[in-house]
C-alpha cells in the first residue's frame, strides 16, 4: 500500500478523479454528481470492454493493433438484433450467441490473414474490417431494428446500489481479466510473447495457439460490446463503433499498459475509460462545438500517450 | 524492375478487362473519365508510401485530405495569402509529428490515429457544411484538355516522375530510405534522426496537401468527409504497387500504378453492377487477395 502511486494504474485514477471534480463544478453548481457518476460508468463500461480486448493485442508487441474493433462491433450488433427482431425470451440468449459467434468468426479470420498469409496485424485487421462493414451494410439495409425490452431495460437499468447494471457487468469481466493476465498461463505467455517473441518461443510458448486466442477474445469483446451497446441505444447504426477504435487504445495506454507491448495492466483500463469520458463531457459542458470537441479529444489522447509512454522501446 | 512487374500487369489486365466491359471507354473522354479521379489518390498514395518508407503507416490520411480540401474550398479562393499560410502550417504539423513521433518512440498509428480527430475537427470548424469553391486557376490546370494524351494521364506520369526523383534518385531521398531500413546506422552515421523523420513527414505532407487541392480541383467544392477512404486506397496503393512494410522497400512509380489499379477497380465493379453495398468490401478483400498473390510469387520464388 505504501507505493501505491508507483502502480502504473495510480495516475489514469488521479486524473479520472480529477476530471471528474473539475466536470462536477462545472455542471449547474455540483448538483448532478450522481448523474455524473451513473454516465460516466455505463459510457465508460463500453470502453472498458473493447479497451479490454485491445489490450490483450497490444500486449502481444509491437505492430499489434486490432483495427477491426468498429466493424467487428457494427456486424454483431446488426446481425443479433436481426436474429432477435425484438422478441424475447429463448431469442435473447440466441442473440447474445450469434454476436459472441460473430467475434469468435472475425477473430479467426483475422488470426488466419495474419498467420497464413503473413499480413501485419494492421493491414490484416484494416481490410478485413471493410468487408466485415460491407457485411453489416449488406445486411443492414438502413432498417433499424429495436432491441428486445428486456435488453434494453437491463444494459439502461441501475438495478444493485444504484451502479449501472452495465458497470457491474463490466467489472465482473475485468476481474476475469485480471485473473486470466495475472494468474493463468495463458496471460503469462501473452506477456512472455509481448517481451521477447523468439525467448518465448524457444521456451516452447506456443505463439500460434496464444496469438490465435488473443485476437479471438478480442473480437469477442468487440461482439460483446456492439451487443450492448445497440440494446442500450435502441438499435445498431452503422458508424455506432467508430469511436471505439482509438478509445479503446487510448484506454489502454493511459490505464498504464505498455504501448510497446509486454506490460499489461487492468485496473488501470477503468481509470483511462472514466478519463476519457469525463474529458469529453467537460468539453461538453463548456458548450463547444464539436469541431472544437474532436479537435481536443484527439489533442488530449496525443498528449497523454506522448507524456505516459516515454522513451521505450519501438520497432 | 521485377517489383513493378506485378502492378504493371494487373493495371494492363483491367484496363483490358473495362475495355471489354465497356468498349467505349476506349476514347480521349473515356479515359479521362477513368482516370480523373486517380490523380488526387495517386499523391494521397505517394504520400502514404513517403510515411511507409520510413517504418510508420499513416492513418488520418484521409481526414488530412479532407481538411486541406476544406481549406483550399473555404478560404484559399476569398483569401489566396491567408490560404496558403494555412497549407504551409499544415506541412510543418506534419514535419512537428514526425519529430514527436521519433523524439518519444510513439507508434505512429496512435498518433495518426489520435490525428485524424484533429484533422476532422479543423475540417469541421473551417467548413461546417459542404461547399465552397474552387480557385479557377486550380480548376483550369485540372480540367485542362491536352492534345492527344488525357490530363490525367500526363498528371500521373509527372505524379510518378517527380516522387521517383525524389526518393529513388536524390540523396535526400536515399537518407529517408535508409531511416526506414536501418535507423541505428543513420544515427551512427552522424544524422539526427528526428530531423529525418520530421524532413520524411513533411515531404508526405507536401504530397498530401497536393492530394487535397487536386481533389479539389476536380469536385470544385469542399467537405470535411470528402477522403476519408484515402486512408484505406492510400495504404492499400502502395501494397498494390509493390511496397513493403519494413526496410524502406518501396516504389514510387509502382505506388502510382497501384493508385491507378485501384481506381480503375473501381470502375470496373460499377460497370459489374457490383451493389454499392459491397464497393469497401471489395477493396478490402483486393487488398488481401494481392497480399495474398504476394506471397504465393514469393515461395515460388524461393523453391525455383
Amino acid at each position: 500500500m505504501m507505493n501505491i502511486y508507483k502502480a502504473p494504474w495510480f495516475w489514469a485514477w488521479v486524473a479520472a478523479f480529477a476530471a471528474f471534480g473539475a466536470t462536477w463544478s462545472l455542471s449547474a453548481g455540483g448538483g448532478g454528481g450522481m448523474a455524473l457518476l451513473v454516465a460516466a460508468l455505463t459510457f465508460g463500461s463500453f470502453s472498458v470492454l473493447t479497451g479490454l480486448g485491445q489490450m490483450l493485442v497490444i500486449t502481444m508487441g509491437p505492430g499489434n493493433t486490432d483495427l477491426s474493433i468498429p466493424a467487428t462491433m457494427t456486424l454483431a450488433a446488426t446481425l443479433s438484433l436481426k436474429l432477435m427482431n425484438g422478441a424475447g425470451g429463448v431469442w435473447i440468449i440466441a442473440g447474445l450467441l450469434t454476436a459472441l459467434l460473430i467475434g469468435v468468426g472475425v477473430g479467426i479470420v483475422n488470426f488466419a490473414l495474419i498467420r497464413l498469409l503473413r499480413i501485419p496485424p494492421i493491414i490484416a485487421t484494416l481490410s478485413a474490417s471493410f468487408l466485415y462493414q460491407s457485411l453489416a451494410i449488406w445486411s443492414n439495409r438502413g432498417l433499424r431494428i429495436k432491441p428486445p425490452q428486456a435488453l434494453a431495460d437491463f444494459t439502461t437499468g441501475r438495478a444493485v446500489l444504484g451502479i449501472p447494471n452495465l458497470a457491474w457487468l463490466a467489472l465482473a469481466i475485468t476481474v476475469v481479466f485480471w485473473v486470466i493476465l495475472n494468474r493463468a498461463r495463458f496471460g503469462r505467455r501473452i506477456s512472455a510473447i509481448g517481451q521477447n517473441p523468439r525467448a518465448a518461443r524457444l521456451a516452447g510458448v506456443p505463439v500460434a495457439s496464444v496469438t490465435a486466442a488473443t485476437y479471438v477474445t478480442c473480437a469477442v469483446m468487440a461482439g460483446l460490446t456492439g451487443f450492448l451497446l445497440a440494446c442500450f441505444s435502441g438499435g445498431a447504426a452503422l458508424n455506432m463503433g467508430a469511436e471505439f477504435l482509438l478509445m479503446s487504445i487510448a484506454v489502454t495506454v493511459i490505464g498504464g499498459s505498455s504501448i510497446a507491448g509486454g506490460n499489461s495492466n487492468v485496473p488501470g483500463i477503468w481509470g483511462g475509460a472514466l478519463f476519457m469520458y469525463l474529458i469529453v463531457s467537460m468539453l461538453n459542458s463548456y458548450g463547444l462545438g464539436a469541431g472544437v470537441r474532436l479537435l481536443s479529444t484527439g489533442v488530449i489522447i496525443i498528449a497523454i500517450v506522448a507524456i505516459a509512454s516515454g522513451r521505450k522501446a519501438r520497432l | 524492375m521485377i517489383r513493378l512487374a506485378l502492378p504493371v500487369i494487373s493495371l494492363v489486365v483491367l484496363i483490358c478487362a473495362v475495355f471489354w466491359l465497356q468498349p467505349r471507354a476506349m476514347s480521349y473522354v473515356g479515359l479521362n473519365l477513368l482516370f480523373n479521379l486517380a490523380v488526387p489518390i495517386a499523391l494521397a498514395t505517394v504520400a502514404q508510401m513517403v510515411i511507409i518508407m520510413v517504418g510508420d503507416i499513416d492513418l488520418s490520411m484521409g481526414a488530412f485530405v479532407s481538411l486541406i480540401a476544406c481549406i483550399t474550398a473555404a478560404i484559399l479562393p476569398g483569401n489566396p495569402a491567408l490560404g496558403a499560410v494555412m497549407l504551409l502550417g499544415c506541412i510543418a504539423a506534419y514535419a512537428a509529428l514526425g519529430a514527436l513521433i521519433e523524439a518519444r518512440q510513439l507508434p505512429a498509428i496512435v498518433v495518426t490515429l489520435g490525428m485524424s480527430f484533429v484533422w476532422g475537427g479543423a475540417a469541421v470548424l473551417i467548413l461546417p457544411s459542404p461547399g465552397g469553391t474552387a480557385p479557377g486557376w486550380l480548376t483550369a490546370v485540372m480540367k485542362a484538355k491536352p492534345p492527344l494524351v488525357p490530363m490525367a494521364i500526363i498528371a500521373s506520369i509527372i505524379i510518378a516522375a517527380v516522387a521517383h526523383l525524389v526518393v529513388m534518385r536524390s540523396a535526400f531521398g536515399v537518407r529517408l530510405r535508409a531511416l526506414g531500413g536501418n535507423a541505428r546506422a543513420v544515427s551512427r552515421a552522424g544524422r539526427s534522426t528526428i530531423a529525418l523523420r520530421a524532413w520524411a513527414y513533411a515531404l508526405a505532407g507536401v504530397f498530401a496537401v497536393a492530394a487535397g487541392m487536386a481533389l479539389v480541383g476536380l469536385t470544385t467544392s469542399g467537405d470535411a468527409n470528402i477522403a476519408l477512404r484515402y486512408t484505406l486506397l492510400s495504404i492499400a496503393g502502395v501494397i498494390l504497387g509493390g511496397g513493403e512494410f519494413t526496410g524502406g522497400r518501396v516504389s514510387p512509380i509502382g505506388a502510382v500504378i497501384g493508385a491507378l489499379t485501384l481506381t480503375l477497380a473501381g470502375s470496373f465493379l460499377s460497370f459489374l453492377r457490383l451493389s454499392p453495398d459491397w464497393q469497401i468490401g471489395a477493396q478490402g478483400a483486393i487488398l488481401i487477395l494481392v497480399l495474398a498473390a504476394r506471397l504465393v510469387v514469393r515461395q515460388a520464388e524461393k523453391r525455383a
